[in-house]
């Protein structure tokens, strides 16, 4: 177990290392320039531009570049905003509680509606009702999250006019705060969820078909007993495993959802920062977000172990 | 491998009786391995009813456009953001230009893409996991790290940073919606032929240990000839299947590049793109917002359900 640990974290800061550096080429590479805002700009001569470009550092190679800003990245100092002349970690840690707010309670959702949902369809396998949620998840992951938010703005805050339509982080009131973060939320729990529930089903009954699950009923526990204890509990090994691999996926599509409701997280961040060429910013976030892929991965192969002895490293 | 083993056993048994009645299969027309597919999918209601819905959608994007001739770039600034009406069936955007022909124009961007990238994703994953899985050794290695970095890389934010970023260089060297469209097309091909690649090569490793391919390899056929001719034919079922889904998936990304703003320009109206629009007018036109959307939306939907019913057509084990 610790040398299979050991040996997959080898392979992970490779992985990371490799992964920053095309991030990096790309953006070093990239025809656009974050002194671009000044070319037009006539009260700025072209000696000035370059005592700035010298200053930032930009005019030195690229691979002498990425190797200074790896350094100073893993030392915790991620540089400064271009756009903003803040610290990038200041910039991100300002903007990620909202994004870790909405993200966790869509993921925490999509859990307590997947696990339910998903134990009775497999106990009822194509009932009526089964029938129903397969269709309904089929229609659930089959629907971009940018059409349900729109669908639901529409439904909620233009017709009915019950819940605010965009995000407005400067509210202190509880109930303003909690009626915002219904609808990002409920989208972005919807499609993990139809996801979700079908592997759920998938597994469960995989387990209701095994020997054991026999003996247990012959040994005349009821029901209700063989399925919460004994299925169960087998079941959700791969769940949590699917559930620790689909969280970046989860975070990525937060950009989309910020954008929709206008939520001031780290995916609203990114695009500001793309369209603005805020190359330390973009760096910074698109790290983040490849950390987490990784670790969510390795994550999820050891929870796999942890869980299941049956599992053997090799 | 429990799971497969126990499957096996079913269906051993359940092909038992149907030995029987082998006389009486004689009798019966010969069927090919396509036709077969074909009659199991046809059983698959949903996927029937998505495959209609689908071709139903294409042919509306293809002819539509030659029926109703409304240009649409036509400002009508008397009928901005109008409801519908007969000249404007579906309503118009916030300039008056007719939602119906924006939809149905924009429609062909949005199935040309899906299609495109998903040739190229398969492509390249076909051609990673061929070579992968037939040569082994060192060949396979390198290419599954390759595949494996591909997977660790957070896909949206770096589709939006190329797509931001290197949008120039395509649209000086090849025009502006042509330029959009290949940038566009080799970008989400180009990440995301990795699931395909895996797929295949494992396809290679069971296929490549067979009598037929040592056959091959005793006659003197070359290596090209057997990877393309002799085994990947093999594996076409996945490969069909996959190939399905990822026109759905690259219709969904490319309408996520476009409703964030990074995908086409706004001239050029795609089912993303128009939704990205009607963002801005959702209280007083929610017709924009919902016709593009319920379009995407029914695409994705019938192309998920299409494969659902080849995944299950194509796979011989799942019976009839």
């Amino acid at each position: 177990m610790t040398q299979y640990l050991i040996r997959r974290l080898l392979i992970a800061i490779p992985t990371l290392l490799l992964i920053s550096f095309v991030v990096y080429m790309i953006l070093a590479l990239a025809p656009g320039d974050p002194l671009s805002q000044f070319a037009t700009n006539p009260e700025v001569p072209p000696e000035v531009r370059e005592s700035i470009r010298h200053q930032l550092g930009l005019d030195q190679p690229p691979t002498v570049r990425y190797v200074k800003w790896l350094v100073s990245f893993a030392q915790g100092d991620w540089g400064f905003s271009f756009a903003s002349r803040v610290p990038v970690l200041w910039l991100i840690g300002t903007r990620i509680k909202t994004t870790l707010l909405v993200i966790g309670g869509a993921y925490v959702l999509a859990i307590l509606i997947a696990i339910p949902v998903g134990i009775a369809t497999s106990v009822r396998q194509y009932s009526l009702f089964d029938q129903i949620v397969t269709t309904l998840s089929f229609v659930g992951f089959s629907s971009p999250t940018f059409f349900t938010g729109v669908v639901l703005i529409i439904v909620f805050s233009v017709t009915l006019g019950w819940l605010p339509m965009i995000y407005d982080q400067t509210t202190t009131e509880p109930i303003a705060m909690v009626k915002q973060m219904i609808m990002p939320v409920v989208v972005l729990a919807l499609f993990q969820a139809a996801t979700l529930s079908r592997f759920v089903r998938a597994s469960m009954l995989d387990n209701l078909g095994q020997d054991y699950v026999r003996t247990a009923r012959a040994k005349g526990l009821d029901e209700n007993r063989v399925v919460m204890r004994h299925v169960l509990r087998n079941a959700l090994f791969p769940v949590v495993t699917l559930v620790a691999l689909q969280l970046p996926t989860v975070f990525t599509g937060a950009v989309v959802t910020e954008q929709i409701f206008r939520v001031p997280g780290i995916g609203a961040l990114l695009i500001t920062s793309i369209q603005s060429n805020d190359t330390p910013v973009v760096l910074g976030i698109v790290l983040i977000f490849s950390v987490l892929v990784v670790v969510c991965t390795l994550l999820s192969d050891i929870l796999y172990g942890v869980l299941d002895p049956r599992v053997k490293y090799s | 491998m429990e799971q497969t083993l126990a499957d096996t056993a079913v269906q051993t048994a359940a092909a038992a009786p149907a030995l029987g009645q082998a006389d009486a299969l004689a009798e019966l027309p010969e069927r090919t391995l396509w036709q077969d597919a074909w009659r199991r999918f046809r059983k698959h209601r949903m996927a029937r009813t998505g495959l209609v819905v689908y071709l139903l959608l294409v042919t509306l994007v293809l002819v539509g456009p030659f029926v109703w001739r409304v240009n649409v770039l036509d400002i009508d600034f008397m009928a901005s953001n109008a409801g519908p009406s007969p000249v404007h069936p579906l309503g118009a955007d916030d300039l008056g230009r007719d939602t119906l022909a924006r939809v149905l124009n924009g429609g062909r961007v949005s199935v040309a893409v899906g299609i495109a990238a998903m040739v190229v994703s398969i492509t390249l994953g076909s051609l990673v996991g061929s070579l992968s899985g037939y040569f082994g050794t060192w060949v396979d290695i390198v290419l599954m790290r390759i595949t494996e970095v591909f997977l660790s890389i957070p896909q949206l934010p770096v589709l939006l940073l190329i797509t931001y970023l290197f949008r120039q260089v395509f649209v000086n060297a090849l025009g502006p919606n042509l330029g959009v469209f290949v940038m566009i097309v080799s970008v989400l091909g180009g990440l995301n032929w990795m699931s395909t690649a895996r797929l295949v090569r494992a396809g290679f490793l069971t296929l490549r240990e067979r009598e037929f391919v040592e056959a091959c390899r005793v006659l003197g056929v070359g290596h090209g000839r057997i990877i393309f001719r002799h085994i990947l034919p093999n594996t076409l079922s996945p490969i069909i299947v996959a190939a399905t889904l990822a026109v759905g998936s690259s219709m969904i990304a490319e309408a996520t590049l476009s409703f964030l703003g990074l995908g086409f320009p706004p001239d050029f109206p795609t089912w993303g793109r128009l939704l990205n629009d009607a963002l801005n007018y959702l209280t007083i036109n929610p017709m924009m917002a919902l016709v593009p959307g319920t379009m995407i939306f029914l695409a994705v939907l019938s192309i998920n359900f299409i494969g659902d019913g080849l995944r299950d057509a194509l796979d011989p084990r799942r019976g009839a």
